[in-house]
């Protein structure tokens, strides 16, 4: 059922009902395209290229068993590990951006960057642990420091962001401290997984990334209404009848919840969580970073930015948190200086 | 306000004069303490007067020039922070945002790697100029555009040029392990490495910044109360902003010059600062500028002395004392001064 109010559509199915924004489903969908043609087309490329029908052909297992191999167990991985994190991060950037009305604001404000990164080069500096297992305990254990500390007969905004700047600049030191003590080629290791990487990826990372989004997407679409209504403000999204704190807690538990797996499996990407919902939000016209839609845009950003990181340097396998930063900022740039 | 504004003054000026005395107090010790033990006596007696022996030359060689340089690369990080939180009305806003710091780490970086510059005289100078290339390319790019410029914009030009410029740093320095070397030192900040002399070619750029930053100080109070209140007020909005660019870009290039880029500090202080002074910018600033020397002199005392001989880089003691202090202050206080 659709009808026509205020010079905007609204539509009911059932019991669900909402405003239909044709925008934001254009952006959304020409987003998917966008996202997904480098999805594919990185499946394609490398040291062994394969074209896109045998690619199809090798992931229902026919066809050459070596093609089956390196897509099946190389290249899908790789490709979902971008597809994932970009999601993950997009979508926590959106809820941090809405919920602290900041648009500086980013899973990182919480140390969850921070704190998987300190982790992770204290063990390649050190020797333990995966990078995968670390990345995870680091970037949730930060944001629960924060979370913990904050605490104060309910946590507001300010204070959140104070406590989690102090969080983060405590684990950035400690990362800076293990760079300057670690052997040269222990500190290029470390730093290769500072900027963010899809090289090697296999299965063990995508799969604990993959069950989180599975479980979370839906709880931060659902939470959506909450997290506009914080929007506002928390006077008003209390006069509105919106629950703050548990929203509040809601909200930042499924943020933190995504940034951690995101970076533990592809690393911190840099600037992803800050500049995809910018980057949606104008591109779909709305007073607030839509959560699906900068997901999305996060997506193509990792995905593309992996594929012009292999063409540019074949040989080097520039890491795709290098390329990120120089593809999305102009995007973000043009959108800026355009109106 | 009125009154109760006249009865703090006082109040005001007789912190301001605390936090001044204490840091003198922390400049002497600054000078007493360090790698090589000279007794209390011995100091007094070469500080006036220089006999050419070795405490004397340690300490008018090394200790008082580096003190100096501490108090003057803390008092513009300190300024310039709380100039950038008042001109974007951003909690998050810090010293490096308008692309400043990454503006320098990238201009040293391609100095390295690409021009092979090893003389540390000229890092000075890159680092400078690539500090004030970045800031004006983000001064353009946040003023451009049909509608008004504002504070969201700039600051997020100033994130979308650091992301660049980052991307940039990287890619150079993941492929060439000789610029990773010396740009893992340079970047966790310290007071230890220069040259002689490299304090009075960026003072002017610093002096000048300061006395821009403070004459500034009752626009800022205009502007806080909103873009529309502070044109009614009178002020030239454009004007106002331009000069504090200026301010934040000759202040925070002459300090990650000198320095590198030491974080947190600018991030922080202001925060710190305005615990004490309330949201008034005309003592937030000088309250700023003085504060922030004292945290960084206690940081780089207890570099020195704990790790003795050896010593840990200024920018990762700064954060791992102040953020404690800073996260414990932020507990204590019920009610926290909002920007």
């Amino acid at each position: 059922m659709l009808t026509r109010a205020h010079g905007r559509t609204t539509f009911q199915v059932g019991p669900v009902s909402g405003v239909l924004r044709p925008r934001m489903i254009l952006v959304g969908a020409a987003l998917l395209v966008v996202t997904l043609a480098p999805f594919c087309y990185g499946m394609t490329i490398g040291s062994f290229p394969i074209s896109l029908p045998g690619v199809v052909r090798a992931m229902f297992g026919a066809g050459d068993p070596g093609a089956v191999y390196i897509v099946r167990d190389l290249r899908l991985p790789r490709a979902l590990a971008g597809l994932l994190a970009g999601l993950a991060f997009g979508m926590a950037g959106a809820i941090f951006q809405t919920v602290t009305r900041n648009p500086l604001a980013s899973p990182d404000i919480v140390g969850v960057n921070a704190g998987a990164a300190a982790l992770v080069v204290a063990g390649i500096t050190f020797g333990f642990g995966s990078a995968t297992v670390l990345g995870v305990i680091g970037g949730l254990g930060a944001g629960l420091l924060v979370y913990v500390l904050s605490w104060r007969r309910g946590t507001t905004g300010y204070r959140f962001i104070l406590v989690g700047v102090g969080v983060a600049a405590m684990c950035a030191s400690i990362t800076d401290f293990l760079m300057t003590k670690a052997q040269v080629f222990e500190a290029q290791r470390a730093m290769g997984w500072l900027v963010g990487s899809l090289n090697d990826r296999d299965w063990s990372q995508v799969q604990p990334l993959a069950i989180v989004l599975a479980v979370l997407t839906p709880v931060a679409v659902f939470l959506g209404p909450w997290a506009r209504q914080l929007q506002l403000g928390d006077e008003v999204a209390l006069g509105l009848g919106t629950p703050v704190r548990a929203a509040h807690l809601a909200l930042l538990v499924t943020g933190v919840g995504m940034a951690a797996f995101a970076t533990a499996s592809a690393g911190p990407v840099l600037f992803v969580a800050l500049v995809a919902p910018q980057i949606a939000q104008r591109l779909t016209g709305m007073a607030w970073p839509p959560v699906l839609v900068s997901g999305l845009t996060g997506s193509a950003v990792i995905l593309a930015a992996d594929v012009v990181g292999r063409h540019i340097l074949p040989s080097a396998q520039l890491p795709v948190g290098v390329v990120t930063g120089a593809l999305g900022a102009p995007v973000l740039l043009w959108l800026l200086t355009r109106r | 306000m009125g009154t109760d504004g006249a009865k703090r003054v006082p109040l005001q000026a007789l912190g301001l004069l605390v936090a001044v005395l204490a840091l003198v107090v922390l400049c002497l010790l600054s000078i007493w303490l360090g790698s090589k033990e000279i007794s209390v006596t011995a100091v007094w007696q070469v500080l006036w007067r220089d006999d050419g022996s070795a405490d004397a030359v340690v300490i008018h060689s090394v200790r008082i020039p580096r003190t100096l340089l501490a108090v003057a690369v803390g008092a513009a990080l300190g300024l310039a922070g709380a100039l950038m939180q008042a001109l974007t009305r951003n909690p998050l806003a810090e010293p490096g945002l308008l692309g400043v710091n990454a503006g320098a780490a990238f201009s040293i970086v391609f100095a390295i790697a690409v021009l092979g510059v090893t003389s540390l005289y000229s890092y000075i100078w890159f680092a400078f100029a690539g500090a004030l290339g970045a800031s004006v390319v983000v001064y353009v790019l946040g003023n451009r555009g049909r509608t008004e410029a504002s504070p969201v914009r700039l600051a997020l030009a100033g994130v979308a040029v650091t992301a660049l410029l980052t991307s940039f740093t990287s890619a150079l320095v993941l492929t060439d392990p000789v610029a990773l070397n010396r740009y893992r030192f340079w970047s966790a900040g310290s007071l230890a490495g220069p040259v002689s002399g490299s304090l009075v070619r960026v003072a002017p750029f610093l002096v000048v910044g300061a006395v821009l930053a403070l004459a500034a100080a009752p626009a800022l109070n205009s502007m806080a109360l909103g873009d529309d209140t502070a044109k009614a007020l009178g002020r030239r909005l454009g004007l106002v902003r331009a000069q504090g660019v200026v301010a934040v870009t000759l202040l925070t290039g002459g300090a990650v010059a000198v320095a590198g880029p030491i974080m947190f500090i600018g991030l922080v202080i202001p925060h710190i600062a305005r615990f004490v002074t309330g949201p008034d910018h005309r003592w937030l600033l000088p309250y700023s500028m003085v504060l922030s020397p004292c945290l960084l002199l206690v940081a780089d005392i207890v570099g020195r002395v704990v790790t003795r001989p050896a010593e840990t880089q200024v920018g990762i003691v700064v954060a791992l004392i102040g953020a404690p202090f800073f996260i414990a202050l932020v507990r204590r206080r019920r009610r926290l001064a909002e920007l």
